[in-house]
């Protein structure tokens, strides 16, 4: 009777990793949820909406601003953008799991 | 009867006087309407905003138009856009330097090439001078005016005041190279030429 085959090493996460993977996903999910429920606005970020307004003796089509924050396509790129560096972060100085011995 | 006629045109000449006779129309809006709006390309969309802090005075005769002058002054502290960090931007040294040129001015003598477009409204090329970020250059601007006699006082709710407005329309652009506003630089990301139009109004008190 031989001796059973070692078994393969078992390949394990360190629990930072998986949170920080987490956390990427987390904030690219809510990055692009948030631009989305704020109007899908493919312009730039605006932290002050302009409001068309008509002075009704002159005619005269004037703006004001509004305090509103809404998120721009910038906002999107750089959410999903710190999002995936924190995921691809974990993925940085990993070890390679050693091979079987012969 | 020759004093009692004499009389008569005596009062009709000062009437006539009191309604032909140049009025200088004050640019600083009681509602703060007034405004210039610019607008330039860039990526994603383009950059538009207003600045709304105008001031000035416009010289208006109804009845020859074409001597209308004037000179309206913006503060370039007032430049806006949607965007805070923008803003901050635009009005620091590399773009409009508010802190050093804190007025964006524009001066004309007369109006040239005048055609009435209804009662009390006509179009106009204003021939002058356009002053930015310290350098000034001549335009010309394509202008519609409309006179709204005895309209100011009802415009602020307070109709018994009286007056007249003078609302004055327009748009011109200009290469923002032209003014030192980073000649040459960016121009991938921001188009070189701005784009300006306003529409402002002028008041004069009741005569």
């Amino acid at each position: 009777m031989s001796e059973p085959a070692a078994l393969p090493p078992v390949r394990t996460i360190a629990a930072w990793r998986v949170l920080l993977r987490g956390a990427g996903v987390l904030l690219a999910l809510f990055t692009f949820c948030f631009w989305a429920a704020k109007g899908y606005h493919r312009g730039w970020t605006q932290n002050q909406v302009p409001v068309k307004q008509v002075d009704p003796v002159t005619e005269l089509e004037f703006v004001t601003y509004e305090k509103r924050f809404v998120p721009g396509l910038d906002y999107l790129g750089g959410g999903i953008l710190v999002g995936t560096l924190l995921f691809g972060a974990t993925f940085v100085g990993r070890r390679s799991p050693t091979p079987p011995s012969a | 009867m020759t004093h009692a006629l004499r009389s008569i045109a005596f009062a009709g000449f000062t009437i006539i006087s009191a309604v032909a006779s140049p009025r200088t129309f004050d640019f600083k809006d009681p509602k703060g309407v007034n405004a210039i709006q610019f607008q330039l390309d860039s990526v994603l969309e383009p950059i538009a905003g207003t600045a709304s802090d105008v001031t000035g005075q416009v010289t208006f005769d109804s009845a020859d138009i074409t001597s209308t002058r004037g000179e309206i002054e913006v503060a370039a502290k007032s430049l806006k856009v949607p965007n805070d960090t923008m803003t901050e931007h635009l009005v620091s040294a590399g773009w409009v330097d508010a802190e050093k040129h804190p007025e964006i001015n524009f001066e004309f003598a007369k109006l040239d090439d005048v055609k009435s477009a209804g009662e009390g409204k006509w179009t106009a090329v204003a021939n002058g001078k356009f002053t930015l970020k310290g350098v000034t250059k001549d335009v010309s601007v394509p202008v519609s005016l409309s006179y709204l006699p005895g309209q100011a006082g009802k415009r602020i709710n307070k109709p018994e005041l009286g007056g007249d407005l003078l609302v004055v329309r327009g748009n011109f652009s200009i290469s923002r190279a032209d003014f030192g506003i980073k000649p040459g630089q960016n121009e991938d990301k921001v188009a070189p030429v701005i784009q300006l139009t306003f529409g402002l109004v002028g008041t004069a008190p009741q005569s």
